[in-house]
């Protein structure tokens, strides 16, 4: 026996384990949401109908597919309550998403502007918080934002205000909680589209007369456009379905579609209205991550 | 010319650091608080570290999720490597669109959607969720972190070492082991430490795929979280934030010396 069949034994290995893993652990449970939000609710345990079971076959499917109905997704589409809870997603996510890029545009800015040897460094630091808990940094700020909490604090002692301002809980402490959790998210594209910049463009531009900020806008901005697009995409996405932090910062009055998803799932127990959610979650996600995934793939590829 | 740092570069850094850095710089500092109120200075003490230690639910869960990062990180450097060369050396194959696709999704997707579709699928084929279903949850995840990782090391991947080790007569598993492992090692290494801290981390997919008995340490600081804030958080914050700097300190030091070439 020579290597060469082994070898390509080995190949197919190494491209089946990990395409068999997201089959099975990724794309089937997807598959399987959306048959069952198709399904109609059953009030008895479990909390759906009819259960799938993988040794029926493909015919018991295909019947089983023909008794699919609609009739959740109609009820989800036409409540107001999950028809706000999805604008409502849509608009924080959106607020907080420029929000973020104006925060982190300036910051990967200054660190394009750092000594080589610095940059490093700061990168690191500007994606280090990444990595310490998520609930962690919600917490840190449910501290600083709380009617007794560290911010008012200061602000009492120091006598800029005579009475606590009230931020937490409520949307605009979800926004801080957003803008906080995923600027590193946005740093990082930022960065590595800015620092590619040739600072000898923005002399040139200086030279024949622009404005420093007529620069920043007709050379800057444009050549930063694909990291702008990568950040508003990265932060946007994960964003819209957060249920962290609109279940620990926001009021008893914060819609946010992944707090709804869970609440129908944990609190209600209905399964196919959550699973309705979730997919129609998905349908308004979809196109952005599809770009994102090109975008993706086109980086890489070159 | 007006390359260098201007006052009001270094202004902006500095507000940016510091809104970065001072939220969890306070959630150290007063986890050495002696008052209880959280947010009341009473004085320097370590009284909440030594009750943490006396918290038999907090350090049970605190063991499950170590032992869920440990082996999901595991999983997920294996596969996301083998998924790592399966895009980047194995050229065009069927379905490479659609494998590309779902290795990216799941690093954008909202965890929610991950978590209920794996519950979904658990229940569905009736396995009794628990340790194995968080790992796999973390897995999934994990191993589209490693891929990302490993991939971009694999792009400025020097073939023409591969080739010479081949010319002069080593076996391909013998230029696997000897120049291609060690070339990748450090992406794989850091693969797995950004794999680990993801696991350790995670909240949302662990409380959908976990069973009785394997509550997680998120899950349970969440829980406590809901309640209100106490001194022990912070003193379990730290505890966590101490234990992700140690590995991100050693994944940048492992890149560093292991990866010189790349300051070409």
């Amino acid at each position: 026996m020579s290597a060469r069949p082994l070898l390509a034994g080995l190949r197919r290995l190494v491209l089946a384990a990990p395409a068999v893993w997201l089959l099975l652990f990724f794309l089937a449970p997807l598959a399987l949401v959306l048959k069952i939000a198709l399904s109609t609710p059953a009030i008895a345990q479990p909390p759906y109908e009819p259960r799938f079971d993988i040794a029926d076959g493909l015919v018991v499917l295909w019947e089983k597919v023909q008794g699919l109905s609609f009739d959740t997704f109609a009820l989800v589409i036409s409540d107001e309550l999950y028809l706000s809870a999805y604008l409502s997603s849509l608009r924080l996510a959106a607020i907080a998403t420029l929000v973020t890029l104006c925060v982190a545009f300036p910051l990967a800015h200054a660190m394009t502007r750092a000594p080589r040897h610095w940059r490093s460094a700061l990168i690191l630091l500007a994606i280090a918080p990444f990595w310490t808990s998520f609930l962690i940094r919600i917490y840190a700020w449910i501290m600083l934002l709380k009617d007794e909490g560290l911010i008012n604090k200061v602000l009492l002692t120091l006598g800029f205000i005579s009475s606590p301002f009230h931020i937490f809980p409520s949307d605009g402490a979800v926004l801080i909680g957003i803008v906080y959790s995923y600027l590193p998210f946005m740093i990082l594209p930022l960065y590595t589209a800015l620092e590619k910049q040739d600072p000898a463009l923005i002399e040139a531009a200086g030279d024949l007369g622009a404005t420093p900020l007529s620069a920043f806008w007709c050379i800057t901005v444009p050549l930063a456009r694909p990291g702008i697009f990568a950040g508003l995409l990265l932060v946007f996405i994960p964003a819209v379905g957060e249920f962290v932090i609109p279940d620990l910062l926001g009021g008893s009055d914060t819609l946010m579609i992944g707090r709804t998803l869970w609440s129908e799932f944990f609190d209600n127990r209905d399964w196919p209205t959550a699973s309705s959610v979730a997919i129609l979650l998905l349908a308004l996600l979809i196109a952005p991550i599809m770009i994102y995934e090109r975008q993706q793939m086109k980086e890489t590829a070159q | 010319m007006k390359r260098g740092l201007s006052a009001v570069h270094l202004a902006v850094l500095a507000g940016g650091f510091a809104f970065l850095y001072v939220p969890i710089a306070l959630v150290i500092l007063y986890s050495f608080n002696s008052s209880r109120l959280v947010t009341v200075w009473g004085g320097f003490s370590t009284q909440w570290y030594m009750s943490l230690f006396a918290n038999e639910q907090l350090l049970a869960a605190a063991s499950i999720s170590l032992r869920i990062a440990l082996v999901a990180a595991a999983l997920s450097t294996v596969l996301g490597t083998c998924a790592a060369f399966a895009l980047q050396r194995f050229g065009r194959f069927r379905l490479r669109m659609m494998f590309a696709g779902s290795l990216y999704a799941p690093l954008v997707m909202p965890e929610v959607i991950i978590g209920l579709a794996l519950l979904l699928l658990f229940v569905g084929l009736g396995i009794g969720r628990g340790f194995w279903t968080i790992v796999i949850g973390h897995t999934t995840l994990g191993l589209c972190f490693v891929t990302v990782v490993v991939r971009a090391r694999l792009v400025g991947f020097d073939r023409t070492l591969e080739e010479a080790a081949q010319d002069l007569g080593a076996s391909p598993a013998q230029t696997f082991r000897t120049i291609t492992l060690p070339l990748i090692a450090p992406a794989m290494a850091a693969g797995f430490l950004l794999a680990f801290t993801i696991s350790l981390d995670d909240f949302v997919i662990a409380s959908f795929t976990s069973g009785p008995g394997s509550t997680t340490l998120p899950m349970r600081i969440y829980s406590q979280m809901r309640l209100g804030l106490t001194p022990e958080i912070n003193a379990i914050s730290t505890l966590l934030i101490g234990l992700v700097g140690v590995c991100l300190l050693f994944a940048t030091s492992i890149i560093r010396f292991r990866a010189p070439s790349e300051a070409q």
